[in-house]
Parts: C-alpha cells; sequence; structure tokens
C-alpha cells in the first residue's frame, strides 16, 4: 500500500507543474484580455491575395459555422 | 461589453453603408459598386481595398465608425517634436520603437484583425497586438520608415483615431494591472483539490496500520497545502479584519478571519496530536469559495476610466510664436508664463490667457455649463478649458496650466484615496450584529460546556466559530451586486465599483446639471417650419451652414442633411452676427435678424436664425435647446419617489420649460459656478439628503465628487468625462428610473439571500453547540450554503434583468 505514497508524491509535482503552467499564463498576461485571442485565432495567416476586383468578398459573419466543425 | 454578433445593421437595412453601416440617405456615394454614406467612409474603404486589407469586411458586416467630419492636417504635427515622441514610446532603440495607444474606436473583430494587420497599410509597422479589452494596441515599428506621426496619421485615416492628451505622457499616471486575485485563486483552488483528496481516507472508518500510515502523512500534506491556503490566499481576509480593527470598525471580515485562523489552528492541533482529521478541507474550500467572491465583485470595465482629471482633456502639444513670428510645436508642460499661443478652430485653449489677435468664439460648454459660445475680443482673458470655434486666435500665456482656473477647480476638493459612503453598507451593519452574536453563543456555551465536560469546552467554541464563519453571507454581496453591476454594463450603465449598486439603491433626492445632461450636448435642434425655401435654396443653405462650427450652424446642418455637397465659392463668419457666402452664384445670409434683413422686430428674436437668399428673405430657422429622448418621462417618474434639484452654469432661458418637472423654484438654480454646485450639494447632505448627481462636464467634477453617488453622463464613454462613481452612455438616459429601482430589486434579492444563509448558519450551530460537529458536517455544509447562495443569487439577478423595463427585448 506504500506505493500509494510514491504515486501521491508524483501527482503533487503533477499538478504543481499544472500550477507553474497557471500562474505563467497569468504573468504573461493571458488573463488580461481574453476576447482578442478567441477572434485572432480565426484569422488566416496566408498572405493577401493580389486585390482582384472579380473578388466579391461577401460579408461572411465569422459565427458561421466552418467547414472543419 | 464584446460584440460577438455582427448584427448591426445586417441585411434589413439595404441602404446600408458599406463601412460602417449608417443609412446613406437619398444620394449614396457609390464606389466599387457599394455604397457610402460619405467620402470619410469611402476613403477608408479605399485605402483599405490598396492595401489588400479588404478582408476587414469579412468579419463583420459594416465593421467601420462613421468617418465623417474627418480634420487632415497639421493637427498631429506635435508628435514630431522630440521630447513628446520620447515620452509617448514605450521604447525606441536601434531604430525599433513600441508605442501603446488607447483606440476607443476598437469595437470588434474586423477591429482587431486590422489593427494587428497594419503592416499590409505601411512596411514599416513590424508588429501590433491589441488589447480588446483595455481598446489599446501596441505597435512595434521602424523609427525610419514610418515616424510616430505618421503611425498615428495612418491610424487617422482609417479611422481609428488614438486619443492622445495630457495623460498619456504621464508615465507616473499608468495603471498598474493587478494579477494577485488570479494568483491566490490559483492557489487556494489547487490547495483545495489536493486536500479533498487527501481528506478523502480521513472519513472512511477502516482501521489498520497501513491506513493509519497513509492518514498520519496524508494529516501532514494536508497541513502542508493548508499554510498557502491560510496564509497566502486567505491574508486578504485577515489583513482587511485586522484593517478595519484598527479603526474599530467591524466588517464582514471579521468573521471570516476568525473562521480561516480558528479552522487552521485546530486543524493543525487534531493532526499533529492524532484527535482528529481536521478541517482543512473546509478551509480551502471557504477560502476557494471566498477568493471566486472577491474575483467576481472585482470586475472593473478597464477600458473606461473612473478618476479622470483635467490632465486627460488637455491636450499633449500647443502651438508657440516666438518674437519673430516663428511657430513652433512645445510640450504642454513646458508652457510658461509670457509665451505667445496660437489656438487654431476646434483646439482647446490650454492655459488662462489674454487675447491678443483674432475673434474668439469659445465654447465653454464642457467647462462651466454655458450652452453658447461666449465671443471674445483682442484685448479679453479668456479662462482655460474652452473650446476655440472659428478662425485661428494669439493668445499670451498668463497662468501656466497647473495654475489655471480650471486646474485649481479640479485641484481644491481632492481629499485622496477612496471616496468613503457615509452610511455603512448593509453588509457591515449585519457582521457586526452576526460577530456580537457569534462571541457571545461561543462564550456562553464554551461556559455551559465547561460545567458538563471541561475536555469539550475547547471543542465546542472553536466549533462555533468554525461554522458561523460567514461564507454564504461573505458570497451574497459580491455575486448579487456583482450580477446587478453586470445587467447594468450590458445596458450601457457602467459602476466603478459594485458597493454602487447599494449607495444608488439608498438615493433619496437628485441633482441635474442642465447643459449636456438632461439638454444634449451640442445638440440643439433646428425647426425648419419657418422657412421658406425651394429645394435648390435649401441645398445651397446646407453647403453654407457646413463651412461654420457655430453650434446654430451644426444643429441646421444636421437639420438638412442628405444633399449632395455643393462646392462654395465664398465664406465669411462674422462673429455675433453670422454668416455669409456664395454658393453656386447665389448670395447667402444666415444669421441674427438685424444682419439678415436689416430690421429688429419687437417679437423675441432670440433663439431664431434668420436666411435670405440674394438678399430676398427666406424665413427663419428656430434655434432650440433639445432635451433628451424620454427627459419629460424621465423627470416625472422619478419626481414620484425622489426629490429633483437642477443646477445650471446656464442662464434661466429655460426656466419656464423647466419649471413644469421640478416641485419648485427653489429647486431650480442657474448661474451657479462649479463651485456654488459643490456646496449646494454639500448643503443638501447636510440636510441629511442622500444626494445622487447626475452631470457630463468638467465644470461638474466638484459636485459629482461630493454627491453620495455621481453619475457623468456621456455621449461617447470612452472618451473625456469627470471623475465619477458610474458612466452612463447618454442615449440610455431614458432608462435612468428603471436603472434605480433595478439597484432596489438588487439589494432585496441581498437581503433574501441573507435571510437564507442565516439559516444555514443556525442549522450549523446547532450542530456545533451540541458538540456534534464532525468535519464531514462542516465539509458538506459548507460547500453546500455557499453554491446554493450563489445559485439563487444568479438566476434571481438575471430573472429580474429580463422583466426589466430597460432590458432590450
Amino acid at each position: 500500500m506504500s506505493v500509494i505514497l510514491v504515486l501521491v508524491a508524483f501527482s503533487v509535482v503533477l499538478a504543481g507543474g499544472f500550477l507553474i503552467a497557471f500562474f505563467w499564463s497569468v504573468r504573461t498576461g493571458q488573463y488580461d484580455d481574453p476576447y482578442s485571442a478567441s477572434v485572432r485565432i480565426l484569422f488566416d495567416d496566408e498572405k493577401p491575395r493580389e486585390a482582384s476586383k472579380t473578388d466579391p468578398a461577401p460579408a461572411s459573419p465569422i459565427e458561421e459555422p466552418s467547414p472543419n466543425q | 461589453m464584446p460584440d460577438y454578433s455582427p448584427h448591426r445593421d445586417s441585411a434589413a437595412n439595404s441602404n446600408g453603408c458599406y463601412h460602417c453601416g449608417e443609412d446613406c440617405g437619398a444620394v449614396p456615394i457609390i464606389f466599387d459598386e457599394k455604397r457610402f454614406c460619405c467620402q470619410g467612409c469611402r476613403m477608408v474603404f479605399e485605402i483599405l481595398s490598396q492595401s489588400n486589407a479588404s478582408e476587414y469586411y469579412k468579419f463583420e458586416v459594416h465593421p467601420g465608425l462613421t468617418a465623417r467630419n474627418r480634420e487632415p492636417g497639421s493637427q498631429y504635427a506635435y508628435l514630431d517634436n522630440e521630447e513628446i515622441r520620447r515620452e509617448l514610446l514605450e521604447f525606441s532603440e536601434d531604430g525599433v520603437s513600441k508605442v501603446k495607444l488607447f483606440i476607443p474606436a476598437i469595437h470588434c473583430s474586423s477591429c482587431i484583425w486590422l489593427l494587428e494587420n497594419l503592416q499590409r497599410l505601411n512596411e514599416g509597422v513590424m508588429h501590433s497586438t491589441v488589447n480588446f479589452v483595455k481598446k489599446e494596441v501596441i505597435i512595434t515599428f521602424h523609427d525610419a520608415q514610418l515616424s510616430l506621426r505618421q503611425l498615428v496619421e495612418m491610424l487617422v485615416s482609417i479611422n481609428y483615431i488614438p486619443q492622445i492628451t495630457l495623460d498619456s505622457v504621464d508615465k507616473g499616471a499608468k495603471r498598474k494591472v493587478n494579477r494577485g486575485i488570479y494568483y491566490r485563486l490559483g492557489v487556494a483552488g489547487f490547495c483545495f483539490g489536493n486536500i479533498m483528496l487527501f481528506s478523502f481516507p480521513g472519513y472512511l472508518s477502516v482501521d489498520d496500520s497501513i491506513e493509519h500510515l497513509l492518514r498520519q502523512n496524508f494529516g501532514l500534506l494536508n497541513i502542508l497545502f493548508g499554510i498557502p491556503v491560510a496564509f497566502y490566499s486567505g491574508s486578504v481576509f485577515i489583513i482587511a479584519a485586522w484593517k478595519g480593527l484598527k479603526k474599530r470598525f467591524i466588517s464582514i471580515d471579521v468573521p471570516i478571519a476568525v473562521g480561516i485562523l480558528v479552522l487552521f489552528f485546530r486543524s493543525v492541533y487534531e493532526i499533529t496530536s492524532g484527535t482528529g482529521n481536521g478541517f482543512m478541507d473546509s478551509l480551502a474550500g471557504l477560502v476557494f469559495f471566498l477568493s471566486i467572491g472577491r474575483w467576481y465583485q472585482d470586475k472593473t470595465y478597464q477600458a473606461l476610466s473612473f478618476e479622470r482629471d483635467y490632465r486627460s482633456y488637455f491636450p499633449v502639444a500647443v502651438t508657440v510664436i516666438s518674437d519673430d513670428g516663428i511657430e513652433s510645436i512645445i510640450p504642454l508642460k513646458n508652457l510658461r508664463t509670457g509665451m505667445r499661443i496660437l489656438v487654431r478652430n476646434q483646439e482647446l485653449i490650454p492655459a488662462d490667457a489674454l487675447l491678443v489677435k483674432g475673434e474668439g468664439s469659445v465654447d465653454y460648454s464642457f467647462v462651466t455649463g454655458e450652452s453658447t459660445p461666449v465671443t471674445k475680443k483682442e484685448g479679453d482673458r479668456i479662462f482655460a478649458g474652452g473650446r476655440q470655434a472659428g478662425t485661428s486666435i494669439e493668445l499670451i500665456v498668463e497662468r501656466e496650466v497647473a495654475q489655471s482656473r480650471l486646474t485649481e477647480l479640479w485641484n481644491q476638493d481632492i481629499s485622496g484615496g477612496e471616496k468613503q459612503t457615509r452610511w455603512d453598507s448593509i453588509l457591515d451593519v449585519i457582521s457586526r450584529y452576526f460577530t456580537a452574536i457569534i462571541l457571545i453563543l461561543a462564550t456562553v456555551s464554551g461556559v455551559v460546556w465547561w460545567f458538563i465536560n471541561p475536555s469539550q469546552s475547547f471543542l465546542v467554541v472553536t466549533a462555533i466559530l468554525i461554522v458561523a464563519c460567514p461564507c454564504a453571507l461573505a458570497m451574497t454581496y459580491p455575486f448579487s451586486l456583482g450580477g446587478t453591476m453586470r445587467v447594468f454594463g450590458k445596458n450601457n450603465f457602467y459602476l466603478k465599483r459594485t458597493g454602487v449598486v447599494e449607495t444608488l439603491s439608498k438615493i433619496d433626492t437628485i441633482v441635474f446639471d442642465k447643459t449636456g445632461t438632461i439638454t444634449r450636448n451640442n445638440g440643439q435642434g433646428a425647426d425648419l417650419t419657418g422657412l421658406r425655401l425651394s429645394q435648390e435654396n435649401l441645398q445651397r443653405l446646407s453647403a453654407l451652414v457646413r463651412q461654420s462650427t457655430h453650434p446654430s450652424s451644426v444643429a441646421i446642418y444636421r437639420q438638412l442633411q442628405g444633399f449632395q455637397p455643393l462646392n462654395v465659392e465664398s465664406f465669411s463668419e462674422l462673429p455675433a452676427r453670422g454668416i455669409e457666402g456664395v454658393v453656386g452664384g447665389h448670395f447667402l445670409r444666415v444669421g441674427s435678424e438685424e444682419f439678415v434683413t436689416g430690421t429688429r422686430s419687437e417679437a423675441p428674436a432670440a433663439g431664431r436664425v434668420f436666411i435670405s437668399v440674394d438678399r430676398e428673405q427666406g424665413g427663419f430657422i428656430g434655434i432650440n435647446n433639445q432635451y433628451r429622448e424620454g427627459m419629460k418621462e424621465v423627470l416625472q417618474e422619478l419626481a414620484l419617489r425622489y426629490e429633483l434639484h437642477l443646477l445650471s452654469g446656464d442662464n434661466d432661458a429655460e426656466l419656464p420649460n423647466l419649471l413644469a418637472f421640478f416641485p419648485s423654484k427653489d429647486h431650480l438654480h442657474f448661474n451657479q459656478s462649479p463651485k456654488d454646485k459643490l456646496e449646494y450639494i454639500r448643503n443638501l447632505k447636510a440636510s441629511g439628503k442622500r444626494v445622487l448627481m447626475i452631470g457630463d462636464g468638467l465644470n461638474d467634477a466638484g459636485a459629482l465628487r461630493e454627491s453620495d453617488c455621481g453619475i457623468s453622463i456621456a455621449d461617447d464613454i470612452y472618451h473625456f468625462s469627470p471623475a465619477c462613481d458610474a458612466i452612463l452612455e447618454s442615449k440610455q438616459f431614458k432608462h435612468l428610473p428603471g436603472f434605480l429601482s433595478f439597484s432596489r430589486i438588487g439589494m432585496r434579492i441581498v437581503f433574501i439571500s441573507v435571510v437564507l444563509s442565516f439559516l444555514y448558519n443556525v442549522v450549523g450551530l446547532s450542530f456545533a453547540i451540541t458538540g456534534n460537529l464532525l468535519p464531514e458536517v462542516s465539509a458538506i455544509l459548507m460547500p453546500l450554503s455557499s453554491v446554493s447562495i450563489v445559485a439563487f443569487v444568479t438566476v434571481s439577478v438575471s430573472l429580474s434583468a429580463r422583466f426589466s423595463t430597460f432590458t432590450e427585448k
């Protein structure tokens, strides 16, 4: 049964790791602005195409389900 | 606040401007097969599409803001000044600079996209990041390719106008982010989870040697995890209680701190002596839940500022003219007495000064409450804070910025620190009785048990202190008022702190400011019924008044919108008389009766603007102060419950109109200086009234501070508003009675949940006094009471909000 003590030690270290990760996320300001990041992830990184007049670029709200979902 | 859905004027409005969504009127500007309401919007669209940035329009429908009235020119020239540049930049090294700009226009996902893709507009931008909550953008750029001035002008060209005021160069005034609550919450949560796990074997009554080993080790681990819970996460409550006690004040923190300490030390005693399992799980749960309450309560509207002073109203720089006539730009703080300054149209007069050249037409509406511009001639003294409307003027500075009449007004009554409410919060009253009762109860039971069974006495006393710890009680206040505050925030009424809800609910007297508060800010209305003009002439009139910034002209122009702009061949403005000019070959005069008709009639001509076309009379336009939408209903409804007063810096021209809404003439005061207003509030308070002041301008700043609750009303909440307890967006003025009554509902919910949490305490105490408080009872009762109270409060606040009058259905 004393193996439990070893496991407990592991679990505390593991949980401590998550706590440190949480501290890091707070310190780097991830809780300062929860909104931008949620939008930023939807932006495409690709280089802009050359402006083409034929591109209708209809206003498509981001709420529309993306094909990946 | 974030606009998650692109609902603004969606497909329903087919005549909406492609850029900003506003109605394009009869003659929309067509460009690239898209409709635009004005040239400004079209230009922004053009810039964006040329820079391959038209994806901007992909994320939201009509993401832009109307770009009308954009003034190009040299207004940002001061950003080339080395000293100002250095103060604005976060850092600048090896040709790379970083600047943080506050841009109130940030409102949707398209904004974030565009501002983070500025390098498409100019290669000089290296990187930019938006903080949506604070409406800030941090831009890193190459100095050599793009100067700070060019960067700002580029932002202005796409209609994201950064707000740069004296405040932004003041490094000391920068607010620090306080993330302590997240750390404390994280630590408490982490320990709570672990302690629950380690406490579990204690509740199983299996008894063998291995179990014993586990129990002992787990007990020690519990103590180890209990220390940061009690003395790091819980420290805020202990410190707050101690501070209160030093001031002989018993707040809710006192029983909480006692609870935390007793829980901790009794647990340590039980574990080390082997007499029990301790209450560490209850302790960790308590601190964790309380920290959540704190976090919920501490929500603030970061992009709004409730602490502004004159510094965020004043510009950063000023144009100085040297003796040999050379213009240069210097930072405002370097402005000295005797300097000759140039103030252009729509610029602010930064210091008390003497007018030496030009005709001044100074708009003081924000500073004094006067609704019409004051005409100043050469040799007149001009006080700081006014806005010049008209041609450029030259002034000699008489007093430095920090000594001007305006700033003195600001400094005179700043006692510093947080405004204290004059009456105790309901929570403080309850906790005072609560603490007293608990202490008496603990002592009595301790004594009684001493006679029954002395060894039990200590246990019973500590059990009472543990179970009485007002966790649920302490959760009701932040969650019901925090919830109420969020409901207000959703409806564009922003409170500084949750405590303001309680203050609002106790108000019995309301004092209004006039200009800008119950009348619209520069919102004079034009009544066209007296006009006898053809459509062509109306179009010419519209073109002419567009040239002038006089409030009457602005009002007329607003009324005449929708005409295609015509070319104005000549234009001149004659102060205190009117404007004249030639439009399309026709000579127009707009102005006072004497100026236009040459005669002066007996009838009161004030508030009338006369028009002539080619010297032929065209009738007149009535100019009146426009009251805010729903003002009549608001005042009538409020009068039923509150005592209403009006303080105006303006003259009493509106007295007859206003008498209909206020109980008597004694409650209406005109020509009030800012100091008068402050004194008036002070007197009302001295006579026992609980005063709510509603104002908008710098002239109300003192009164807003002095009142029990100050609401500042603003057309654009992100622009300047004086220091206050709450900011109300002006279009929500009509819902003021609804907000006030909802604050009372919020307090009623607090009352009910207080009663509920008492019931839990009674149950807990009955266990404690009879000596039956086992750790498992406490471990179940404490979270159960907290969670159920929070659930009750949250549900009732959101239900009440659904049925309130101000919620948009």
